[in-house]
C-alpha cells in the first residue's frame, strides 16, 4: 500500500517538529527516515501510524485520506524502539495479542491463532522461545518478537521506530541484513526511522534525510551519498572535510587552491563551504601551483583496510581527514609530523546562506 | 596477565568495602539506637496491648469481644472498609490512569487534590461532612425532608472513611505507571485493542503488585480511622461505633481489659496487614528481578 503525506505540520508548544512535509512512499518500498535526534522523524512516523495527529495537512493510504481515521482502523504494524513487548505475557501471547483482541466476528479460532503465531515465530526464527517471557530474551530476540507481533495482524504498512537503536553493534548489523531479506520476501511497504546513516544506506530502497522538521533530500542511497543536496546532508552522511572558500564567477578559491565549478557563475566574491570526502583527497610530496594545499600530518591510524591520516593546515584549527589504501600508504611511507601536500578531488561547493 | 588484573580488581573491591564502612563502634551505636527506639515506641506498646487484653484471662478477653456492642462495632468497621475499598480502588485506578497516560490542563491540580486527605486533619474532614450533610448543614434540610440520615449514621461513616483513604491506591499506582511509560499501551492500540482491552489486558496486569499494595494500605487505614469517623459517628453504642471508637468508649469507662481486648483485634489486623505487605513486596521484587534479567 502506498503512503502519501501532504503538507503536514506539527508543533509541540514553541517547537516545530514538522514543517510542511511532503512525502510519497510507493507500494512495497522500504524507506528510511534519517536525521539527527529532534529532527522530527519519529513524529512523522507516529503521525503515519495515527499515534499523533498533525496540526495541518493530510495522510493518504493508497490515495484514500486517512488523516482522521482511528489508529485501530489504519491497519499498520508498529515496532517500537524499546520493543514495548507485554512483559507479563509469554512470547506466544505477545504475538497472538493482535488476533485475540479482535471482535468475535473477525477473530480467528484458537487453532488458527496457534498456527499463525507459530508461522510468524518461525519467520523470525524464534519458534523455540514461544513459552518464554520478554524479560528472559536478549535485545535482538525481543526486537524480532516485536516484529512478529506487528506482522501478526497482517498490516498494510510496517512502521519501525529506531528498530535497532537499543542493540549493540554486532546484533544491529545482523538484524538489519535480516530485515532487508525479510522485506524482500514480504514486500510490505515499510518506513523505518534511524539516526544511523550506515543503517539507512545499507537497508533502505530510498532515504528521506530530515533536519529541523524539514525534508532535506529524498533519494536512493547512492544518490543521497554521492550527490547530497545540501551542506547538512553532506555532513550527516559519512565523513566529510569542510574547507572555507570564496567563490567568484564560477571559480572557488580554497586557500591557494582554485577550482573551476559548473555552477555559481553569477557569484560575486561570496563566502562558501567546500566539502570533500576523506577518500577524495590525494596526498603527495610535491606541490603544484594552484592545485595543492600544504598541510602537516598530525596523526596516522593504520588499523583496518584503510589508513586514516589526520592533517592540519598551518594557522588553521580544522582537522583534515584523509583515507587511503594500505598500498598507497606504504608507497608514500608517511610519518607523523611530516609536511605534505594535499589535492582535493571533486569538491562540492555550497554558498553560505548568511551572505 | 588477565588473572593478575582480576586479582587487583578483587583486592581493590575488598579494600574499597573497608574504605567506605564506618568503624565498628559507630555501627553498633547506630544499631543500638534504632533497637532502643523500636523497642520503646513499637514493641513495648504492642506487648502492652496483648498483656493488658489478657490480664483478666481468656474468658474475659473472649466475652469482651463477643459482647453485642463489640460485635456491632466489628461489623460496622467491615461494612465501612468494604464500601470504601472498592470505591477507592476504582477511583485510584482511574486517577492514576488519566494522570500517567494522558496530557491535560490542570493535571498538577488534580495530583494536589488527590493528596488533600493526607494534608487535611481527619477531624477537619469529618467536620466538613457535618457542615454539608448535618441537620444544620447545607443539604441537611433536604435530607431530613426525605428522611435520609447521613451524619450520625452509617453513610456518614462510609463517606468519612472513603475520604481519608482515597489517596492510597492512586499514590501507589502513579509512580509505577509513570515508570512503565505508555509504550505497551500504544503497542496494544496499534494492534487494534480497545480502551477496555488495553486496561484489562495490559495496564492492570503490569501494576497488579502495586495495586494490591495500595489495596492493603487502604484497608488498614479504613479499619483504623478514628478522627474523621469520630466526628460524624455520634458514638451511638451498637449503632454507629466502629472498632477504634468502641475502644475509646470502653477506655473512657475505665473498662481497661475490654478496651485492650478490642484494641488487640485492631493490632492483629495491623500485624496481618504488615505480613501481607511484606509478602507482596517480596513477590514484587522477585517479579522485578525477572524483568530486570
Amino acid at each position: 500500500m502506498s503512503i502519501e503525506i501532504r503538507n503536514v505540520n506539527k508543533t509541540f508548544g514553541q517547537f516545530t517538529a514538522l514543517n510542511n512535509i511532503n512525502l510519497e512512499v510507493p507500494d512495497g518500498e522500504l524507506v528510511a527516515l534519517l536525521g539527527p535526534s529532534g529532527c522530527g522523524k519519529t513524529s512523522l512516523l507516529r503521525i503515519i501510524a495515527g499515534l499523533e495527529s498533525p496540526d495541518s495537512g493530510s495522510i493518504h493510504f493508497n490515495g484514500e485520506e486517512a488523516t482522521h481515521s482511528d489508529v485501530r482502523d489504519r491497519n499498520v504494524g508498529f515496532v517500537f524502539q524499546h520493543y514495548a513487548l507485554f512483559r507479563h505475557m509469554t512470547v506466544f501471547e505477545n504475538v497472538a495479542f493482535g488476533l485475540r483482541v479482535r471482535p468475535k466476528s473477525t477473530r480467528p479460532s484458537n487453532a488458527e491463532i496457534k498456527r499463525r503465531v507459530h508461522e510468524l515465530l518461525e519467520l523470525v526464527q524464534l519458534d523455540w522461545l514461544a513459552d518464554r517471557y520478554p524479560p528472559q530474551l536478549s535485545g535482538g530476540q525481543r526486537q524480532r518478537i516485536a516484529l512478529a507481533r506487528a506482522l501478526a495482524v497482517e498490516p498494510r504498512v510496517l512502521l519501525l521506530d529506531e528498530p535497532f537503536g537499543a542493540l549493540d553493534a554486532k546484533v544491529r548489523k545482523d538484524l538489519r541484513r535480516w530485515l532487508r531479506r525479510l522485506h524482500d520476501e514480504l514486500h510490505i511497504t515499510s518506513v523505518f526511522v534511524t539516526h544511523d546513516q550506515e543503517e539507512a544506506l545499507e537497508v533502505a530502497d530510498r532515504i528521506v534525510v530530515m533536519n529541523h522538521g524539514n525534508v532535506e533530500q529524498i533519494g536512493r542511497p547512492i544518490d543521497v551519498y554521492d550527490n547530497p543536496a545540501s551542506p547538512f546532508v553532506y555532513q550527516f552522511l559519512g565523513n566529510v572535510n569542510l574547507f572555507h572558500s570564496r567563490v567568484h564567477q564560477g571559480t572557488a578559491h580554497i586557500g591557494d587552491l582554485t577550482v573551476c565549478l559548473d555552477e555559481h557563475k553569477e557569484a560575486n566574491n561570496l563566502n562558501a563551504s567546500a566539502f570533500v570526502r576523506p577518500h577524495d583527497i590525494e596526498i603527495s610530496r610535491s606541490s603544484i601551483e594552484g592545485k595543492t594545499l600544504s598541510a602537516k600530518i598530525t596523526y596516522i591510524h593504520a588499523i583496518g583496510s584503510l589508513v586514516r591520516v589526520e592533517l592540519k593546515q598551518a594557522l588553521k584549527d580544522e582537522l583534515i581527514e584523509v583515507e587511503l589504501s594500505r598500498e598507497r600508504f606504504r608507497e608514500l611511507a608517511l610519518v607523523e609530523g611530516e609536511q605534505v601536500f594535499i589535492t582535493p578531488r571533486n569538491p562540492r561547493v555550497f554558498l553560505n546562506k548568511a551572505d | 596477565m588477565s588473572s593478575s588484573t582480576q586479582l587487583t580488581k578483587y583486592q581493590s573491591k575488598v579494600s574499597s568495602k573497608r574504605a567506605t564502612a564506618e568503624p565498628t563502634w559507630i555501627r553498633w551505636t547506630l544499631i543500638a539506637i534504632v533497637l532502643l527506639f523500636l523497642g520503646l515506641f513499637l514493641f513495648l506498646p504492642l506487648a502492652a496491648v496483648f498483656t493488658e487484653a489478657l490480664r483478666k484471662g481468656y474468658g474475659a478477653y473472649l466475652s469482651a469481644l463477643a459482647e453485642p456492642d463489640a460485635l456491632s462495632a466489628i461489623k460496622l468497621t467491615f461494612i465501612a472498609a468494604g464500601i470504601a475499598l472498592p470505591l477507592n480502588l476504582v477511583f485510584g485506578i482511574a486517577a492514576a490512569w488519566v494522570i500517567t497516560k494522558f496530557e491535560f490542563r490542570g493535571k498538577s491540580l488534580l495530583i494536589t487534590l488527590i493528596d488533600l486527605p493526607f494534608a487535611v486533619s481527619p477531624v477537619v474532614a469529618g467536620l466538613i461532612y457535618v457542615l454539608v450533610f448535618g441537620l444544620q448543614g447545607w443539604l441537611g434540610g433536604w435530607l431530613s425532608d426525605h428522611d435520609l440520615k447521613v451524619i450520625f449514621a452509617i453513610p456518614g461513616i462510609v463517606l468519612a472513611t472513603t475520604f481519608v483513604t482515597f489517596p492510597f491506591v492512586a499514590r501507589e499506582l502513579i509512580p509505577l505507571m509513570q515508570a512503565q511509560g505508555k509504550d505497551e499501551e500504544e503497542a496494544a492500540l496499534v494492534l487494534g485493542a480497545s480502551g477496555w482491552q488495553i486496561l484489562w489486558k495490559v495496564t492492570l496486569p503490569n501494576v497488579k503488585w502495586g495495586l494490591l499494595y495500595g489495596f492493603i494500605l487502604t484497608n488498614a487505614r479504613a479499619m483504623g480511622e478514628f478522627g474523621a469517623v469520630s466526628v460524624v459517628s455520634g458514638h451511638i453504642r451498637g449503632m454507629t461505633n466502629t472498632l477504634p471508637l468502641h475502644v475509646e468508649i470502653l477506655y473512657n469507662e475505665y473498662n481497661y481489659a475490654a478496651a485492650f481486648a478490642v484494641a488487640s483485634v485492631l493490632a492483629l489486623l495491623a500485624l496481618v496487614t504488615l505480613a501481607l505487605k511484606s509478602y507482596i513486596e517480596w513477590q514484587a521484587t522477585r517479579a522485578a528481578a525477572v524483568v530486570d534479567y
